[in-house]
């Protein structure tokens, strides 16, 4: 398993005279959890699209599962699940119906279907209500059940458009664990994500990615390294942060810094160091994409 | 705990459904579907008979004295019926292209149009069922078919594959539509058509241009034949047309779904 699961070579897509993507490199080795992060409109969807052989690129070559996605499209299909930004079950049927159609939709025979449907829902925690109409569930109830029809038969790679965008945390918390066993089994998930915190949490590697590029690519402490050493809160008398400053953790620059804003600041103003998070990386890669991208 | 099936089977799967499994599954679907939807369902078969009740006994007297309207009216109410039964398609077919399964099926190594295969062969059945009702209620209201065996077989195989073919009309129009709303207020145009043809009065009471239109679209001739076959009367060439026009717009409606089905998919 020395091959990529995904790997992308200058991919590029436009929409009319807008483009989306400007030429897009990454490699996902297989068995691990890959992040895109990035605000709406960055791409991402585009991305996550292609790759899953929903849209043509318009250049560039991309291998999911070492299949190429526009020569070997129903090579691609066997080897993926997608899981889209809108939950993909049908309202009016039940989880028990739903995960039974794409179990017979994925070639298992009726009976194997019911078999596997009913594994999910215990697996799920859905078998109080196999037999209630999903349009009753509430967001996480059908983004569980959406994840569960993605492993009817399970493939090898895996990909989640937003997977727990408007869930509460509780739900949220219950998906990434579910998230991180698929990945002990040998499975290849790519997530696309606003969250910075769901990417610091689940993946091995993040891309960060603004108008249209890849702006930043690494491990979250890579990310967080190359923001820099320390940063220094500035928070008011009512303990509210009002100003965050990026700084190199260096005792000349802390005090240079200081130096200038302590002019322009209250007063009372207090100051607070920190280790940056991914936060600081996220505001700071894509506050200014142009410029970025050439780091 | 969550397992896949078995960690070995974590690889690209040969196995995958075959066309006739994957049709089957989306007709199972779209059966159930229709089933739930209980409200579409009273209205396709209340709808046509309350049209049925006002034609044969608010207008039937003024338009035939004798009180013989009913066996004139019959066959296009059945039309009418069938065509307001399957106008829902367009709405399930928006549905399905606008939310997010569309794209879980479109990721899957089966042929996705299916999905709108199994909407066209459900709607096909449900308006058998609600074209029974509706000539059940046609009887107790006083209709009297002279037709033999032969011809009520040939009368139900026309009405059938003028179910299909405006399903199919409509499945297209669902997939044109940019919502299941719109697919709704473009397909109402097509229910236009049986007003504009013999359904209700014989053409040559109309004016001179409007007998035109009427005379030569396509609801006329699929009307004249059903007629003809129900109550024994000569089909001259009605027939042959009356088919002619279900395949050519049949044959129309696909190329339509098809490549609109192409080019619209994953694109949103």
């Amino acid at each position: 398993m020395s091959q990529p699961a995904i790997e992308v070579t200058g991919l590029q897509k436009r929409f009319g005279s807008q483009a989306v993507l400007k030429g897009v490199n990454l490699k996902v080795p297989a068995g691990t959890i890959f992040a895109l992060l990035g605000p709406n409109g960055a791409g991402k969807t585009t991305l996550i699209n292609i790759l899953s052989t929903l849209t043509a690129p318009d250049e560039g070559v991309a291998k999911v599962a070492g299949r190429d996605i526009v020569s070997d499209k129903n090579g691609v299909k066997k080897s993926i699940s997608l899981t889209g930004q809108f939950a993909a079950v049908d309202e009016m049927l039940t989880p028990e119906e739903n995960l039974r159609m794409m179990g017979r939709l994925s070639g298992l025979t009726a009976a194997e279907a019911s078999a596997r449907a009913r594994e999910l829902l215990r697996q799920f925690d859905l078998v109080e209500s196999a037999r209630k109409k999903v349009k009753t569930f509430s967001g996480g109830m059908r983004r569980r059940l959406d994840l569960a029809i993605s492993l009817v038969v399970p493939k090898p790679v895996l990909f989640l458009d937003e997977p727990t965008t408007g869930l509460d945390t509780i739900s949220r918390r219950a998906l990434w664990e579910m998230i991180l066993k698929l990945r002990e089994q040998g499975m290849t998930i790519f997530l696309t994500t606003q969250y910075l915190e769901e990417a610091d949490q689940l993946a091995d590697t993040i891309a960060v990615m603004g108008g249209g590029r890849i702006v930043a690519l690494g491990t979250a402490q890579e990310l967080k390294a190359r923001i820099g050493g320390e940063v220094i809160e500035l928070r008011n008398a009512a303990d509210e942060v009002i100003r965050t400053l990026p700084t190199s953790g260096g005792i000349q620059d802390i005090r240079h810094l200081l130096g200038e804003v302590a002019l322009t600041v209250p007063q009372d103003t207090k100051i607070g160091i920190r280790k940056p998070s991914l936060d600081d990386v996220f505001l700071a890669l894509t506050a200014n994409p142009k410029e970025e991208a050439t780091l | 705990m969550i397992t896949t099936a078995s960690s070995s089977s974590l690889a690209s799967q040969d196995r995958t459904a075959s066309f006739g499994a994957t049709n089957a599954v989306f007709i199972g679907r779209s059966v159930r579907l229709s089933l739930r939807n209980a409200d579409a369902m009273i209205m396709a078969i209340a709808l046509p008979v309350m049209l049925m009740l006002l034609f044969t006994y608010v207008f039937g007297g003024a338009l035939d004295p004798s009180g013989n309207y009913v066996d004139y009216v019959v066959p296009g109410i059945i039309l009418l019926c069938a065509g307001f039964g399957s106008s829902s398609t367009a709405a399930d077919v928006a549905l399905d292209m606008t939310g997010g399964i569309i794209d879980r099926f479109r990721t899957m190594p089966i042929r996705s149009m299916s999905v709108v295969t199994g909407h066209v062969v459900a709607s096909l059945l449900r308006n058998l069922i609600t074209t029974g009702i509706v000539f059940g209620v046609a009887m107790l209201v006083g209709f009297h078919p002279s037709a033999g065996p032969l011809q009520w077989l040939e009368a139900i195989g026309l009405i059938a594959l003028f179910i299909f073919t405006i399903t199919w009309l409509f499945a297209a129009i669902g997939l044109v539509a940019g919502s299941p709303t719109a697919a709704g207020s473009y397909g109402f145009i097509l229910l236009f058509l049986p007003y504009l043809s013999s359904a209700f009065v014989e053409t040559d009471t109309m004016p001179k241009w409007l007998q035109g239109v009427a005379d030569n679209q396509p609801f006329t001739p699929i009307i004249e034949t059903i007629r003809g076959l129900l109550t024994d009367a000569p089909l001259h060439h009605q027939g042959w047309l009356a088919v002619g026009w279900c395949l050519l717009l049949l044959a129309v409606a696909l190329v339509w779904s098809v490549w609109t089905f192409g080019r619209k998919a994953g694109r949103r």
